[in-house]
């Protein structure tokens, strides 16, 4: 399992309701229900995906976060996650408002378009960035809203969304990010992993 | 039809009080089982049939001699395992395979009971079927699953019965038959009911039965059942069995003919009052409204885990109508999976060879059981 689910489980109490939006092939869903007897549900736009998730005996609703989020009651969640699509979102916004809604806790994770890597490529070679986390090209990408951690951590204050935790990621490494090391923190990691409450 | 008497029932002494006010007693349920019950009585899936099947799901069905209306998903090996699972499928009441419906003697006039049949509902029917359980001593089936009318079954069983399944699979079906719905079953009816022979329902001693009512009937539907591509891949505008157009009323195209067939061969196995009763049971159907219109109601004392499937060119019960089922689970806190197969064949798509259906029914009961 990948660095950033396992952070992800971290923040996950044993024996509580998850949401994972946009939950693949189910691997994080499986590895909660096994580990953490959590008891999952999943939404998740892809038929192939909702059909791996069913042979792994996962609850999985297939649809899209924008249009069939407002279907799960308020806070009939403990936590719901949404990891990397948040850029892919038309309103990223009014998705943030209703995982808040359907959950007491969101866990968020953001491709950093604030890694170095990215600004160089920009600054150097003037071109849209095209990165491991970033694959895509400027003309077949799903990214819509694309953001930094600096840029995330900045809309979570103006939207007096509370940070309950900030994870950096950089390749396997991890790091707590705050307001003294946002800056340097924007530079260096690949993801950031944010715990948020409304 | 022959050899109906080597039909399996069983007679239900207990009374059931039916939606309508009547209470109907000593009444047959006619069915049919695939595979074996184990020792634990726990691999036993009750499969409900849609408005035009019977008990014979699976193999030959022994009185039309064809293939079971389910042979694609139930079998030994098939998506519905009955190397593994104990299959059971009752004729609904009101139909007319062996079950309690109006082609049945009145034992006390040995009259056919004809239009003094009550008009029973989908509740009716499952409240009869449950009977069946007992007759199997199952505490709690491992899952219930049915397509159309077989999925509006599945619903009203976890409804009335909110923990005697483990899991559960409506399939390509609705909680409340819509305005659509209800006018095309409307149409078939009065196709029957203008048919001289139908005879207010007494056609069983006359020696004619309202054959061209039932069959231009069952017409009408099956087109409902199918996508205009499905007709447009199959038949477009081919003619039949001719190189020019015959300038007649003849059936000059290939799905004309092909119409007047699905017709011809439904009169000899299906009876005309039992399609005005099950069609009318469809109308009656709306699990909403019997939840004072809140649909989550229907399910909040369940722990069944759900997983509802429909079809992207089925019009007849569109995805849409499939989505607020699993609406109404979600906001009943329930357990439910939901996927749209991808498929031209319309709504009939859950009757045949499919394989991404197929594959996601048996990976559903395998992760499950």
């Amino acid at each position: 399992m990948k660095k950033e689910f396992k952070i992800i489980s971290e923040l996950i109490e044993n024996n509580t309701r998850v949401l994972d939006v946009g939950c693949g092939d189910g691997t994080l869903m499986k590895y909660l229900k096994d580990k953490k007897n959590v008891d999952t549900r999943g939404l998740e736009i892809s038929k192939k995906n909702v059909q791996d998730c069913t042979s792994k005996g996962l609850s999985v609703i297939e649809g899209n976060a924008e249009k069939d989020l407002h279907q799960f009651p308020s806070l009939s969640f403990d936590y719901v996650i949404l990891s990397q699509t948040l850029q892919a979102f038309y309103n990223p916004e009014k998705v943030i408002n209703d995982l808040l809604r359907v959950a007491n806790k969101a866990i968020v994770t953001i491709p950093n378009f604030g890694h170095w890597k990215v600004r160089i490529h920009l600054l150097l070679k003037g071109t849209m960035p095209v990165t491991e986390t970033l694959p895509n090209e400027w003309y077949n990408t799903p990214n819509l809203h694309m953001c930094t951690i600096k840029d995330f951590f900045n809309f979570c204050f103006k939207k007096k969304i509370e940070l309950y935790k900030s994870i950096a990621l950089n390749g396997e490494k991890t790091s707590t990010i705050n307001i003294g090391n946002i800056n340097i923190k924007n530079l260096s990691s690949e993801l950031g992993v944010f715990l948020i409450k409304k | 039809m022959n050899t109906k008497e080597n039909i399996k029932k069983i007679i239900v002494k207990k009374p059931l009080k039916l939606d309508c006010g009547k209470t109907i007693e000593n009444y047959p349920l006619a069915y049919e089982t695939y595979g074996t019950l184990n020792k634990k009585k726990d691999n036993a899936i009750l499969v409900f049939h849609a408005l035009s099947g019977d008990q014979f799901v699976s193999g030959t069905n022994p009185i039309t001699n064809k293939s079971g209306w389910w042979s694609y998903a139930v079998g030994p090996d098939k998506a519905i395992d009955t190397n593994k699972f104990f299959v059971i499928c009752v004729n609904v009441i009101g139909g007319c395979m062996g079950s309690y419906g109006p082609s049945s003697i009145d034992p006390k006039t040995n009259k056919t009971v004809g239009t003094n049949f009550p008009v029973i509902t989908i509740n009716d029917m499952i409240n009869a079927q449950y009977n069946l359980l007992k007759f199997f001593e199952i505490d709690k089936l491992f899952s219930v699953t049915g397509g159309s009318m077989g999925g509006m079954q599945v619903l009203q069983f976890v409804a009335n019965f909110p923990n005697k399944t483990k899991t559960a699979i409506p399939i390509a079906c609705t909680a409340s038959h819509s305005a659509q719905n209800i006018a095309l079953n409307e149409l078939g009816r009065q196709a029957i009911m203008a048919d001289k022979n139908w005879n207010n329902g007494n056609y069983f001693n006359t020696g004619s039965s309202p054959n061209n009512g039932l069959a231009v009937a069952r017409m009408a539907a099956h087109i409902t059942y199918l996508s205009k591509k499905s007709l447009e891949d199959k038949f477009g505008r081919k003619l039949q069995e001719r190189d020019n157009l015959k300038f007649s009323f003849d059936a000059d195209f290939q799905i004309e003919s092909y119409l007047r067939h699905q017709g011809n061969a439904f009169v000899d196995r299906f009876d005309a009052n039992s399609y005005l009763y099950i069609t009318r049971a469809m109308d009656y159907f709306d699990l909403t409204k019997q939840y004072n219109k809140n649909l989550s109601n229907a399910f909040k004392d369940s722990k069944t885990k759900f997983f509802i499937i429909s079809f992207t060119s089925d019009w007849l019960y569109p995805t849409s109508e499939n989505k607020e089922i699993v609406i109404a689970l979600n906001a009943a806190g329930a357990d439910v999976g939901f996927i749209e197969i991808t498929s031209d064949k319309g709504h009939d798509s859950f009757l045949l060879d499919v394989p991404d259906f197929l594959s996601s029914v048996r990976n559903f009961l395998e992760a499950n059981y």
